[in-house]
């Protein structure tokens, strides 16, 4: 099949963002969109053009690195998967496919496709984790845990942090990723000590970083390639709630 | 200098029984005064699990540490991919499980090729690592009574696989990651992503920093440290198509290797038998599917060629072949254990198939794992139930929905055995440099059962580092590492020329292009079955690819900027480098042995021959300047277990 | 206390100002609605409802800055969190897809800046009557004493087939945004779980309806004669 390549190339301080199309012909409808990208640019670099950056790791969907928007939509048209999942059958021969980056002001373009999304690593830092030493744990099965409350938390911890429920929602809001963040230790008896603290560190994080804000659309759990439920954002509310009215009324 | 480093091969292994050995160390060992932690710098190249977790333990213990990694978050790192589970001998089933027997299992799966000492403290310790992982949060799967769950994997009789559905590298990822975040955040790590470790640098023998590059900016940085840890994971990549993540590299460990590291025994490659076939030369990468398929699945190709390229031509479904005409391969060979045959054999033997020009897939390069038996007698909601994430992605990628047709699969390499040589301590021959996690080569001997990485990568970074760290820190000094020595100027400048090099030769091939060549050739001649003729070969070609390589790559762009084209030409650099040594070290060995298996050396039945006698050692090559690598030979020596032959018949 | 500032400072303070302040005027709305169907019970029964709101000044004050204040609050909290959405994004996509965000949470702030302009239009229209002075002289007697004749008010109002028109419009704004708002507040509120969500979602889009109709009957049976003198 052929295709038509609309992309956004930018290298900062130096290009200008702008969109540039390449012809990609002959492709099977067996490649990966990931193969078709380095498939163009093998011809670039033959061309002795500078190849498209864009970033992948995994190719199987787990490590959140591969991003870019698809034809208006993050990970492209299929659900459920991310970018690097996402097959040339999915395309039609002669098609013009719009790729752009993650747009958000704290996903800054590090170069074409590539964006930096440091921000999700410090919302992270700010709490999502149980402080617990090496060393300090009690028998694994000391503590048993609901079979559904460890499903859920599980749910939640399917995030694979890549962004695209900040590149869909229309407010760059980064919502989906802190609930299930949250809400993954929230569900556990070990992440109860510091579930206050932890809600209201990460919430406060993740607005100084300069995301937008939810306004309950629901486009980042429909984009979103582990399909994470917006449910893991109204418990994040609730807890923030409970996080506050607590907070303040202790002695 | 390199040969002032040598050579004596000294694994450092504790006295005493082998059950108290590391408990024996723990007791003995120099000690760190907390306050004095904060003194000594540590560098960890990595953020997987290994590293992860190394970093998150030592920075709560007080020490200094900077972590690295190339990805744009730690949380990323290729541990992240696994799916099985991780093994711990907690015995929670009851059904006789324990640290020996973890231990043994352990042993014969390498196939009586790796250390007593360490396989017994990794079983040790693998206890410790479910009960801390689960404290951080770790959603792994759970019985009804809210009790952790275990399933069993390849190579063991009991159940002792702790899961998470089918991410359990990812959730333990996240735990190592969320540990290491409250450090981040405590300010005692500091994190460098999208930061590639380029160099080691040695100051009179010892280990003193590293070289790296800033990938977004192309700066070039120094750091100091008093000791440096490489977890910087497998080089299956080095064979091109792996099940590997496209970034994986053997750069740190071949660059520490030049600077006088021993690489241990690099030619043990394991090859996972269930993967999805390559479908063209676009093909970036191999599809893992669980193994867990040939429970129900049925392996087989035709028993004729004809009918095979009918098949592969899709001028007939696979149905249409009658059962008369069908090989069911690994049934007809292994009897007792049929389509479950271990990994290594099952690969074989696929290979055997489609040499013999019966293979089904449209390349030539695959066989089928039929589940229309199953679905006739289990119904078809029942093997979705079982395995229907696995058919839906293998429809995704392949386009073909596997209750219609038979699933087609192929092997591929999935883990590398080989790595740095470490002592007991995870030390390598070079004073103050560490290897852990599938970096070093010590724990899985010639072959790692499933489920044993995951809990090496971890019981490394959290439980043994910890301790044979502070023992070497214990006899050190606190006054910092300067970055001024001459030896940081010079490597530095060897760092940048190699880049300006790699840019300026401005060739014709791109850097893919040589590395699906070079990964052509190791997996004709050094893949799932080797011979002395073809490692021959394998040994000619590599050399003169190389010199290819360094005369006519093309890397566009410059080195100030980010610049893929060019991270990816240093790392196949150091592939064209280590590749030409896996040759060498499977021509060496002599034997067949767990993921190496010489044609040669084979029973009538195809079954590998093993030679302890002569190849019961640990193979550890030694850099010779670009010239044939020098050989140290560390015997083993088994006290505890008796080698045997490994059986499945 | 410093805790309690983030309400006002944190996205998700702001979000449970807009819950909070929502349900008022929801529950505002309904109230105003089932009081402006008495409008079917004849004149007596609708100026007789609105002589006893308007019983005890303080009372009616009290609860006209009440309202205020929530409008005032739900309008500053929309405005500053859309100022930031805007900033989140600064570049827009070329190609912009939508998934399954519905119409009407793609439009909440322009469907409520309007609703908002028309509440204004009708305050001036029919209680401060500065748009239609002479509504001011409309009396009535109501058991025995002389009331503002409201329903006389009314089907003046919407003989207009213009302001009817704009009545009708507007309500039917309003319950886009209701139609979303009510169900997303339960949602900022956190009180929205797998087993609620659907009782919410379809509970936003009934109560919507019923609101729509109950609002647009009004006009509607002016225009078409079912209300008026007989
Ligand atoms: C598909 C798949 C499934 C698997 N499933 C299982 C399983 O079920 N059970 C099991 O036990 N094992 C499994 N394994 C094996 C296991 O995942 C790995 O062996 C293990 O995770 C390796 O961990 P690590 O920490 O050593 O290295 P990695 O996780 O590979 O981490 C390497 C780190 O080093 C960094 N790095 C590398 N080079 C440099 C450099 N030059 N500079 C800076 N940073 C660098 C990387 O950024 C990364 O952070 C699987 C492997 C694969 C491929
Ligand atoms: C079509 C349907 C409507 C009718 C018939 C109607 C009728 C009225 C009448 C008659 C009054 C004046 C009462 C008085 O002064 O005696 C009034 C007041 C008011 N209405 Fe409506 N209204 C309608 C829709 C709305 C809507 C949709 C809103 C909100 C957006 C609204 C908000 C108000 C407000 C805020 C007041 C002022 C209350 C006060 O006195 O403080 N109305 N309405
Ligand atoms: C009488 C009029 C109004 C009523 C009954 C009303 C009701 C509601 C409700 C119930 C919500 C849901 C709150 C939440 O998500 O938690 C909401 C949200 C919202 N309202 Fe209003 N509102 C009114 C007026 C306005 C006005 C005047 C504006 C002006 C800008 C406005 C803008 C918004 C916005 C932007 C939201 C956010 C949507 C969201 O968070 O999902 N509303 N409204
Ligand atoms: S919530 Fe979903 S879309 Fe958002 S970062 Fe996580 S996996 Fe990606
Ligand atoms: S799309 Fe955006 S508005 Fe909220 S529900 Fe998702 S973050
Ligand atoms: S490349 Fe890892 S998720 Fe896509």
């Amino acid at each position: 099949m052929n295709i038509q390549l609309k992309v956004w190339r930018e290298t900062p301080g130096k290009v200008e963002g702008h969109f540039e199309t390449y012809e990609a012909n002959d492709l099977s409808k067996d490649m990966s969109f990931l193969e078709m990208l380095d498939t163009v640019n093998e011809h670039l670099t033959e061309e002795g053009k500078e190849p498209i950056a864009f970033d992948h790791d995994c190719r199987e969907g787990i490590c959140g690195m591969c991003s870019s928007v698809i034809n208006g939509v993050p990970h492209g048209p299929d659900r459920g998967v991310a970018t690097c999942q996402v097959y040339m059958r999915n395309f039609e021969d002669g098609e013009t496919i719009t790729v752009e980056p993650f747009r958000a002001k704290p996903f800054p373009i590090v170069r074409d496709l590539v964006v930096d999304r440091t921000a999700f690593d410090r919302i992270q830092q700010a709490g999502g984790y149980v402080s617990v030493n090496t060393g300090a744990a009690p028998d694994a099965n000391a503590l048993p845990i609901a079979k559904k409350d460890a499903d859920n938390a599980f749910d939640a911890a399917a995030c694979i942090g890549c962004g695209a429920c900040v590149a869909v929602c229309k407010n760059a809001s980064a919502m989906l990723f802190t609930a299930a963040k949250v809400s993954h230790l929230s569900h556990l008896p070990q992440g109860q000590a510091e579930k206050n603290r932890r809600v209201i560190r990460m919430v406060q994080t993740m607005d100084n970083e300069g995301f937008g804000n939810c306004t309950n659309q629901y486009e980042c759990e429909a984009a979103c390639p582990k399909q994470i439920s917006v449910q893991h954002i109204a418990r994040m509310n609730r807890d923030y709630a409970m996080a506050l009215l607590t907070e303040a009324a202790e002695v | 200098m390199i040969e002032n480093l040598m050579p004596r091969l000294d694994a450092k292994i504790p006295e005493g029984p082998l059950n108290e050995k590391w408990a024996n160390y723990k007791q003995n060992m120099k000690l760190v005064n907390p306050a004095n932690r904060r003194k000594f710098d540590i560098i960890i190249v990595g953020s997987g699990l290994a590293g992860a977790s190394a970093a998150a333990t030592l920075g709560e213990m007080g020490y200094n540490v900077k972590c690295f990694c190339f990805q744009d978050s730690p949380r990323r790192a290729h541990s992240i991919a696994a799916q099985g589970g991780i093994n711990a001998a907690k015995n929670y089933k009851n059904d006789g499980d324990s640290v020996h027997r973890l231990f043994y299992d352990t042993i014969k799966g390498g196939d009586f090729r790796s250390r007593e000492a360490n396989v017994h403290r990794l079983a040790e310790v693998s206890v410790n690592i479910i009960d801390q992982c689960v404290a951080q949060g770790v959603p792994f799967a759970r019985e009804y009574g809210g009790l952790l769950d275990n399933r069993s994997f390849g190579g063991a009789q009991v159940s002792r696989t702790f899961y998470a559905r089918g991410q359990t590298g990812q959730q333990l990822l996240l735990g190592a990651y969320s540990s290491l975040n409250r450090q981040i955040d405590a300010g005692q790590v500091e994190m460098f992503p999208r930061s590639e470790m380029l160099d080691l640098v040695v100051v009179d023998g010892v280990a003193k920093g590293i070289i790296v590059r800033d990938l977004v900016t192309g700066e070039i940085t120094r750091h100091s440290a008093h000791a440096t840890l490489l977890a910087t994971g497998g080089y299956g990549n080095n064979w091109y198509l792996s099940t590997y993540a496209r970034g994986s590299n053997a750069t740190a460990i071949w660059r520490a290797h030049r600077r006088g590291a021993l690489m241990a025994n690099p030619c043990y490659a394991q090859i996972h038998p269930t993967c999805i076939p390559v479908s063209g030369e676009y093909q970036s990468k191999l599809t893992l599917m669980s193994e867990s398929l040939r429970n129900d699945g049925r392996v087989w190709v035709p028993k004729d060629r004809d009918v095979a390229a009918k098949l592969r031509k899709k001028e007939m479904h696979p149905s249409q072949v009658a059962e008369d005409d069908r090989d069911y391969y690994l049934e007809r060979k292994y009897p007792s254990f049929g389509n479950l045959a271990p990994r290594d054999i099952s690969s074989r033997a696929a290979k055997e198939a489609c040499d013999d020009g019966r293979g089904v897939a449209p390349t030539g390069l695959g066989v089928y794992l039929d589940f229309a038996d199953a679905i006739n007698r289990l119904g078809k909601d029942t093997i979705a139930e079982r395995y229907g994430n696995l058919f839906d992605m293998y429809h995704e990628i392949t386009g073909e929905s596997a209750y219609e047709t038979p699933m087609m699969i192929f092997p591929a390499i999935h883990y590398t055995m080989g790595g740095l040589w470490v002592d007991y301590n995870l030390m390598s021959n070079v004073p103050g440099l560490f290897a852990l996690g599938e970096a070093n080569f010590s724990d899985h001997g010639a072959n790692r059962l499933g489920a044993s990485a995951l809990m090496q990568g971890l019981a490394d970074g959290y439980f043994v580092i910890p301790y044979t760290l502070g023992n070497y820190i214990g006899g050190e000094k606190p006054e910092k590492v300067s970055t001024d020595a001459p030896e940081f100027d010079q490597v530095e400048k060897e760092v940048n020329d190699r880049n300006e090099k790699l840019i300026s030769i401005n060739g014709k091939k791109t850097v893919n292009t040589f590395h699906r060549e070079l990964g052509k050739i190791l997996w004709d001649y050094c893949g799932m079955a080797r011979d002395k003729a073809g490692l021959q070969k394998a040994i000619e070609l590599i050399p003169q690819l190389r010199e290819e390589f360094w005369n006519d790559v093309n890397v566009p762009g410059d080195s100030n900027d980010l610049n893929q084209s060019l991270e990816r030409a240093g790392r196949v650099a150091d592939f064209l480098e280590l590749g030409e040594l896996i040759a060498r070290d499977a021509l060496g060995r002599e034997e067949s042995c767990g993921g190496h298996f010489r044609s040669e050396y084979q029973t009538e039945d195809g079954e590998a021959v093993r030679n302890d006698d002569e190849f019961g050692y640990v193979a550890a090559w030694q850099w010779n300047n670009g010239d044939e690598a020098i050989l140290h030979k560390e015997e083993l020596e088994y006290e505890e277990v008796k080698m045997s032959t490994r059986s499945y018949k | 206390m410093d805790k309690l500032l983030l309400i006002f400072q944190s996205s998700l303070g702001r979000k449970f100002i807009m819950g909070i302040t929502g349900t008022a005027l929801v529950a505002f709305i309904v109230i105003h609605m089932i009081g402006n169907l008495q409008i079917f019970l004849g004149p007596d029964a609708l100026n007789g409802y609105a002589k006893l709101l308007k019983a005890k000044a303080e009372l009616l004050w009290a609860f006209r800055l009440g309202l205020l204040g929530m409008i005032g609050l739900h309008l500053w909290a929309a405005i500053s969190l859309a100022i930031e959405n805007r900033k989140a994004r600064p570049k827009r996509y070329d190609k912009e897809g939508t998934i399954q965000a519905s119409y009407a949470s793609r439009t909440m702030v322009m469907s409520g800046l309007i609703v908002i302009s028309f509440a204004i239009f009708h305050i001036l229209h029919f209680t401060a009557q500065v748009t239609h002075p002479k509504y001011h002289e409309m009396k009535t007697m109501y058991k025995g004493e002389e009331v503002h004749d409201v329903y006389q008010m009314v089907v003046a109002g919407f003989s207009n087939p213009w302001i009817s028109g704009f009545y009708i419009l507007s309500v039917g704004l309003l319950c886009i945004h209701m139609s979303h708002g009510v169900s997303s507040m339960f949602q900022s509120l956190g009180i929205m779980n797998r087993n609620t969500e659907p009782v919410f979602k379809l509970g936003a889009k009934g109560l919507s309806a019923v609101v729509f109709l109950g609002m647009a009957a009004v006009p509607v049976s002016v225009l078409v004669g079912l209300v008026g003198f007989e």
